[in-house]
């Protein structure tokens, strides 16, 4: 059963990559799908076998390879942990399968994209099963090259490419760091298996590194660099800049990989090597601070951007950063809770958002919508689902999890915990505020999609051309997009996953708030996760002062309130706050400037470097030195030689008697001894 | 065979075919038709003899396998040939690689026909010989006679500044030769000998090993090549034509990782341990240094050139850290880059032969008229770039594993040039193969046709099988790898002792 689960999607992709084109798109999409159900089915049947039922299995399937005392094999590691991650990635997974159907139906090269993400899951579930750091590396570089080819799909648009480029590239940053970590763990440990390290963690807690110049804590330093891994795929601050970028792929893709599935995967990998970090507690402070920062930077951007998918892809940013929070306090099950619900609830958003855009002919810009909700009520449902969950309204998922979360940060009693729960809390205000004015700004008010709306556009407008074919033609598309045809509801196939998720948003906090972080935990995790005895966070939990579990729910009526206040009532409002505090708006608009100051200080300078190096460098001294200038003084000699040959009969037999005297020089000498 | 075996079978068979192609009559069609065919036909034979040795080698054993031996300049300098774990798989690798570069000529090259076919399979002998040369003068003389069939390669067959390039080949490689001369003479006026099993287990004396260690260097860090004499390499791809490239890059480049593991590690283990951080300083230069260039490239051969330069960075890293993984890291890395930049050359021929340009500007938009094209090039850059599950993870993370356990500085910087890897070489596809087709030259540019999807598919389906399964690979480099380390640590042990006793 468990290979099914992991290598149906690898089938797939090799069917519709391979025949996708001898085949045809249709038979492609269905395989493919179909495929998907099966393993989201036989996932949720894992799920419970193993969460609720025997437990962890450990499934050989060959060896990798081995070197001296390294051994790498393929092998299935599935415990609690790695059912919900088989769950969530299978399940929203196919969703996505089925909805992309409807959603990419006019796309030509349909076969390709099914097999992209079916490529995509084959790695994410490799990265999930992993039993050694190794294979979890061959999963983590899988899935972020499916996310550089999915984002670059539309590969005619420049913007796509760029995108596509950035992501694989500012991944490959945190990969180092995840490389090194690797490295260092092996030299710890002699092995690269969890089975053989988790026992062992506790010998090596004070052991003594000395790395780039400096005595760490060999464990601290071995989980801040593979923490650095995980800030790369999970776009945490500082390693985040390639997310809302990403947004240029089709929306089913940021639903799936950008929200659901790939982005939690730090988070997943903090939570797996939870027997490490528990011994590193001064890495876990750094993981707790950067999820705070994370979480009110991404919220603060989040506040004033346009695109419809930007501000989704902002606030995952800042719900990654709540996880990171949960994990940095030592709550590393509550983490994993949010990463659960927030999988169901934001894919539900992103799919919302791709239903809006595909109703709207392709319009991403939220400035130029307005007043749908009587154009396609099934969707603005759904949306609104999606909203109650992600702000935390009670008893929808994210009220179960994300109050968790502040709650855990605020019983931790460390001056890290204290700034994360300042920073979740104001990021939940924040929150509500600009997911509510999302939703009022699309679905309410006055429709602004009549012509006029077109004179105010952003610069992404443009930039969000459906296909190819429909590239080139973007201006007249849009001229005649809007005014000629009426917002219209999406097809059967992309509403019901929209309903599935929509359900799964509703229930998953309280059917499983009680396995994940409540009374069922130690039958639940079965040591799935691991903390050290004097880790009684989620105990503390439970104890805190009144006030504090009521926050969240405090902070989401706020910013419902405000938005509600802004976008429904005096909608002069906003332009007129942002006319007033220019360089504050600006600053957020730009997202804190970091794109503008990463190419001032990385990229740039590498190309100038590189240049340099490669025309001074290679150039005038390697080859001016070398061979250009040892042949430049061979002609010289040369010249020199041919002034010689004078063609006076005296000057030949002066040099012919030197000759001669050298030679009968070197022969007595050479006698001699 | 009056005593002679499989391996001088495996010399002799190019040249027989070179010889044939040499009495064909005529510059006719026919007669090139013939030639290709025949230098097809003997490579191919060549490779399945090489398999045959193969079968018959025990990956095991660390000892010299199917060794003959036949008198030769005197008794102490024989013509002895025999293979280990460290040379079987490039024997293997140049006699599979040959076909390809056959092939890739096929329709490329259309002045001198069968002198250039004949060029090539001199130069395939040369290549097999050193790699089962048991004597240090027969190394030598393989070694060197490799670059005149190379050096007529470029210089008759390149491109525009062919002639520049080819002398700047042959003067680099020709200075780091004469010190490898005087050296092997050095050793046979000490040793007696210049067998090279023998040699292996004579001790030189400390200062001897160090002049002699620099001397061997000098030629193997050309041919390798190290930062700083390097640059030959840029100029030669560029001007070699396709096959010469996939040639240079796949076989040629590895004779310097080669004679670094065949000779300067295990005859002179304390100079090279004295060496080590000079070798680790210029290989992690190598990557990052070489990696920016690559970044700026505007012709893509020069980049894919810079890129090999690189790589072999990680090759000398890892030998140099004395660690199994780093050795065994090191030895796959130049296999699996033999097969993935030989593989990219041959993705740059492909559209070099139907555009004559390798300006990366004259191309964009490749994917839209060349989709099977965009597929094997995306996935050779994506061994390239070092993606786990294709054959060029492997070898850099052993060799940065290695390097990390013997000195972690040098892991770092090396690491990043895991960041550059990817950035230059997906710079270069984006600009190549995405984008739109807008340029009025490639409206109609056709997508591979027969002959070059038998060239890529043999090595797209290695690249991925030597990812996930490098056992086969990997395994034959562990035995001689133990046995070279313990050997190594025993000749470090035996010195640390006698400076204690000293003392």
């Amino acid at each position: 059963m468990y290979y099914a689960i992991v290598f149906l999607p690898l089938v797939g992709f090799l069917i519709a990559g391979l025949f996708g084109r001898v085949i045809g798109a249709r038979p492609s999409e269905l395989i493919t799908t179909a495929f998907l159900f099966i393993a989201a089915a036989l996932s949720w049947v894992a799920f419970f076998q193993v969460g609720f039922g025997h437990g962890a299995v450990r499934i050989q399937i060959a060896q990798w390879f081995s070197s001296g005392d390294l051994m790498v094999d393929w092998a299935l590691r599935i415990d609690t942990l790695t059912a919900i991650m088989l769950i969530v990635v299978n399940t929203v997974s196919a969703l996505v399968h089925l909805y992309s159907i409807g959603y990419m139906h006019e796309d030509p090269h349909r076969p390709r994209f099914f097999a992209y993400l079916s490529l995509f899951t084959f790695a994410m579930l490799m990265l999930v099963t992993a039993d050694n750091l190794v294979q979890m590396f061959f999963g983590w570089e899988g899935v972020g090259l499916a996310s550089y080819l999915l984002i670059g799909f539309w590969y005619q648009k420049e913007s796509a490419n760029a995108a596509a480029m950035k992501a694989f590239i500012v991944n490959r940053v945190g990969d180092f760091g995840f490389l090194l970590g690797i490295f260092l763990i092996f030299v710890l440990f002699k092995t690269v298996n969890f089975d053989q390290i988790f026992p062992r963690v506790a010998e090596f807690e004070k052991a003594q590194f000395h790395f780039l110049g400096f005595d760490w804590n060999a464990l601290t330093l071995a989980c801040l660099l593979l923490f650095m891994g995980a800030m790369g795929k999970s776009a945490q601050f500082l390693l985040h800049t390639w997310l809302p970028d990403a947004m240029e792929g089709p929306t089913p893709v940021s639903a799936l990989i950008h929200a659901a599935t790939m982005v939690t995967a730090g988070v997943f990998m903090v939570a797996r090597l939870s027997p490490v970090f528990e011994y590193a507690p001064d890495a876990l402070t750094v993981v707790t601070v950067i999820g705070g920062i994370t979480a009110f930077f991404a919220a603060t951007v989040g506040l004033v951007q346009n695109d419809i998918k930007r501000v989704i892809a902002y606030s995952t940013c800042s719900q990654l950063g709540y996880m990171f929070v949960a994990l940095g306090v030592g709550a590393y099950s509550a983490g994993v809770f949010h990463l659960f619900t927030h999988a169901f609830f934001k894919a539900l958003l992103f799919l919302g958002a791709g239903s809006v855009i595909h109703a709207m002919h392709h319009e991403q810009d939220i400035r130029a919508m307005g007043g749908l909700r009587k154009y396609i009520p099934f969707t603005t449902g759904m949306m609104a689902i999606g909203t109650l969950a992600l702000t935390g309204f009670p008893f929808s998922a994210g009220y179960y999890s994300k109050d968790a979360i502040i709650e855990a940060a605020y019983a931790a009693h460390s001056p890290a915990g204290s700034f994360a729960f300042l920073a979740t809390v104001v990021a939940a205000f924040m929150t509500s505020f600009y997911s509510w004015r999302l939703f009022f700004l699309t679905f309410e008010g006055k429709a602004r999609w009549n012509g006029e709306a077109h004179t105010h556009e952003g610069a992404e407008h443009n930039a969000s051309g459906h296909d190819v074919s429909h590239a080139h033609a973007d201006h007249s598309h849009d001229d005649h997009g809007h005014g000629a045809h009426k917002p219209h509801e999406s097809p059967l196939v992309m509403l019901i996953p929209l309903l599935v998720l929509a359900i799964g948003a509703v229930v998953a906090g309280f059917a499983f708030s009680g396995a994940f972080i409540g009374h069922g935990y130690e039958h639940f995790w079965k040591g799935a996760i691991f903390t050290r005895p004097d880790n009684k966070i989620l105990e503390d939990m439970h104890h805190l002062p009144g006030w504090v579990p009521l926050l969240p729910t405090v902070m989401m009526v706020l910013g419902f309130l405000l938005a509600v206040w802004m976008y429904l009532i005096d909608t002069k409002k906003p332009a007129q706050i942002a006319a007033d505090h220019p360089i504050l708006y600006r600053f957020l608009l730009n997202k804190w400037y970091f794109d503008e100051l990463y190419d001032a200080i990385f990229v740039r300078p590498a190309m100038a470097l590189g240049r340099f190096l490669w025309r001074t460098g290679d150039g005038k001294i390697i080859d001016g030195l070398g061979p250009d200038g040892i042949s430049a003084r061979v002609l010289d000699v040369t010249r020199g030689v041919v002034r010689v040959q004078t063609g006076y009969l005296y000057h030949y037999a002066f040099a012919m008697l030197i000759g001669v005297a050298a030679l009968v020089t070197y022969y007595l000498f050479r006698g001699a001894h | 065979m009056l005593g002679f075996g499989i391996l001088s079978g495996l010399l002799v068979l190019p040249l027989i075919g070179a010889a044939f192609i040499l009495t064909l009559r005529g510059d006719s069609e026919a007669a090139r038709s013939n030639a290709r065919w025949a230098a097809l036909a003997t490579t191919i034979v060549t490779f399945l003899l090489s398999l045959v040795a193969w079968s018959r080698f025990d990956a095991g054993s660390s000892a010299f396998q199917l060794v003959e031996t036949h008198g030769w300049l005197s008794e102490t300098i024989r013509f002895k040939l025999g293979v280990d774990g460290f040379s079987m798989p490039f024997v293997l690798l140049t006699t599979f690689l040959m076909p390809f570069c056959i092939l890739a000529s096929w329709e490329s090259i259309t002045h001198r026909v069968k002198e250039y076919f004949v060029a090539f399979l001199v130069l395939e002998t040369t290549m097999i010989g050193v790699f089962e040369a048991l004597d240090l003068v027969l190394f030598y003389l393989f070694f060197e006679a490799g670059l005149i069939p190379m050096f007529l390669i470029i210089g008759i067959w390149g491109g525009k500044r062919r002639i520049y390039a080819s002398f700047k080949f042959f003067l680099y490689t020709l200075l780091g030769s004469v010190l490898m001369l005087l050296a092997i003479m050095a050793m046979y006026w000490a040793a007696g000998t210049t067998d090279i099993p023998t040699l292996l287990t004579f001790k030189f004396g400390a200062q001897v090993q160090l002049w002699l260690w620099l001397a061997f260097f000098a030629s193997f860090a050309v041919k390798m090549p190290m930062w700083p004499v390097h640059t030959w390499l840029p100029d030669a791809h560029v001007e070699a034509p396709t096959a010469g490239s996939v040639i240079l890059a796949g076989i040629l480049l590895k004779m310097g990782g080669y004679g670094f593991i065949r000779v300067s590690l295990p005859m002179f283990p304390e100079a090279s341990q004295y060496f080590a951080p000079f070798v680790y300083a210029l290989s992690v230069i190598a990557i990052v240094y070489t990696s920016l260039v690559a970044l700026m490239q505007e012709d893509m051969k020069k980049l894919i050139a810079y890129s090999s330069v690189a790589h072999m960075g990680f090759v000398t890293m890892g030998i140099f850290s004395m660690t199994t993984q780093g050795v065994q890291g090191a030895m796959f890395q130049m296999v699996s880059h033999g097969l993935v930049s030989g593989a990219l050359f041959l993705c740059v021929g492909v559209v070099y032969d139907r555009m004559h340009t390798r300006e990366i500007k004259a191309y964009g938009g490749l994917v839209t008229r060349m989709p099977l094209y965009a597929v094997a090039f995306m996935i050779f850059t994506m061994a390239n770039v070092g993606l786990p599950g294709t054959s060029g993870f492997v070898g850099e993370f052993l060799t940065l594993m290695g390097a990390f356990r013997s000195n972690p500085w040098v892991s770092f910087f090396a690491s990043s040039g895991v960041i550059l890897s990817a950035a230059y070489a997906l710079w270069l596809y984006r600009r190549v193969v995405y984008g739109v087709l807008d340029k009025p030259a490639l409206q109609d540019i056709m997508d591979l046709n027969r002959r070059e999807i038998i060239t890529l598919a043999p090595l797209v389906l290695l690249v991925i099988y030597y990812g996930v399964q490098p056992g086969p690979i990997l395994d034959v480099f562990a035995a001689p790898t133990d046995a070279l380390l313990k050997s190594y640590e025993a000749a470090l042990a035996t010195v640390k002792t006698a400076a204690l006793v000293a003392h």
